[in-house]
């Protein structure tokens, strides 16, 4: 199956794209998503324990099971205001 | 037509706005508007800021506004919030943030106006890059959890101080 998969801020930077398609095998979690980023880009890992993580633009869990289609956003400590 | 209640937006901000978009329920039930307007300083840890660049999930971001929103009518059951918060570049001395909080009685006009935006600092996924004089740099502050009820009990202590 595929997800969509959308990096803000200083992710974006490491990974140079806002976004990008990625197969998923049936059972992956958000966290499997991300550990094959970080494998791909691996000055993410450093932000392995200060992410947060979003499934179709509803905050979620890491160990999140993902569906066929499913948007999955990580994002680096907020800063806003 | 009145603003809406919660925004994310490229344009200037206001505080007409913000105070706009809480005056049709209950006019003259409510005895107090508090407004915060949060500007781009031209300093931050010792370096000189040029400007920022502000970025949102948007469709998130307006999602942790609507919980602001709701915690605070949990907490204060008459007071009402408005908030707008601005994305792109903003300049030395703009708002990047207006919030307004509104309430029979002003106790709970502040402390709701104070809670908006340490909440807003610690759930919405809004991010701030600073160019500063000699370089740029991504400003990551808190890790974003809506359900981290220590982070709320902390911003429920600097709204009631």
């Amino acid at each position: 199956m595929r997800v969509t998969v959308k990096l803000f801020a200083r992710l974006r930077d490491i990974a140079g794209s806002p976004e990008l398609a990625r197969d998923v095998a049936p059972g992956a979690t958000i966290g499997s998503v991300w550990r094959e980023l970080a494998r791909e880009f691996p000055e993410l890992a450093r932000y392995e324990r200060s992410i947060s993580s979003a499934v179709n633009t509803d905050y979620a869990r890491m160990d999140h099971v993902l569906s066929d289609g499913d948007e999955v956003a990580f994002l680096p400590p907020v800063s806003g205001g | 037509m009145t603003p809406a209640l919660l925004a994310i937006g490229r344009g200037e901000l206001n505080l007409e706005a913000v105070v706009g978009a809480l005056s049709g329920a209950a006019p003259g039930a409510d005895g107090a508007v508090v407004t915060f307007l949060g500007l781009v300083r031209n300093h931050n840890a010792g370096r000189s800021v040029r400007y920022l660049e502000y970025e949102a999930y948007e469709p998130l971001a307006l999602k942790a506004f609507e919980r602001i929103a709701s915690e605070i009518r949990e907490r204060w059951p008459s007071a009402r919030l408005a908030l707008h918060h601005r994305i792109g570049r903003l300049d030395v001395g703009e708002a990047s943030v207006a919030i307004a909080a509104r309430s029979p009685h002003r106790g709970d006009a502040y402390a709701a106006c104070r809670y908006a935006i340490e909440r807003v600092k610690q759930i919405a996924p809004i991010w701030k890059r600073e160019f500063f004089e000699g370089g740029d740099v991504w400003i990551e502050g808190a890790t974003a959890d809506p359900d981290d009820d220590r982070a709320r009990a902390e911003a429920e202590r600097a709204a009631c101080v």
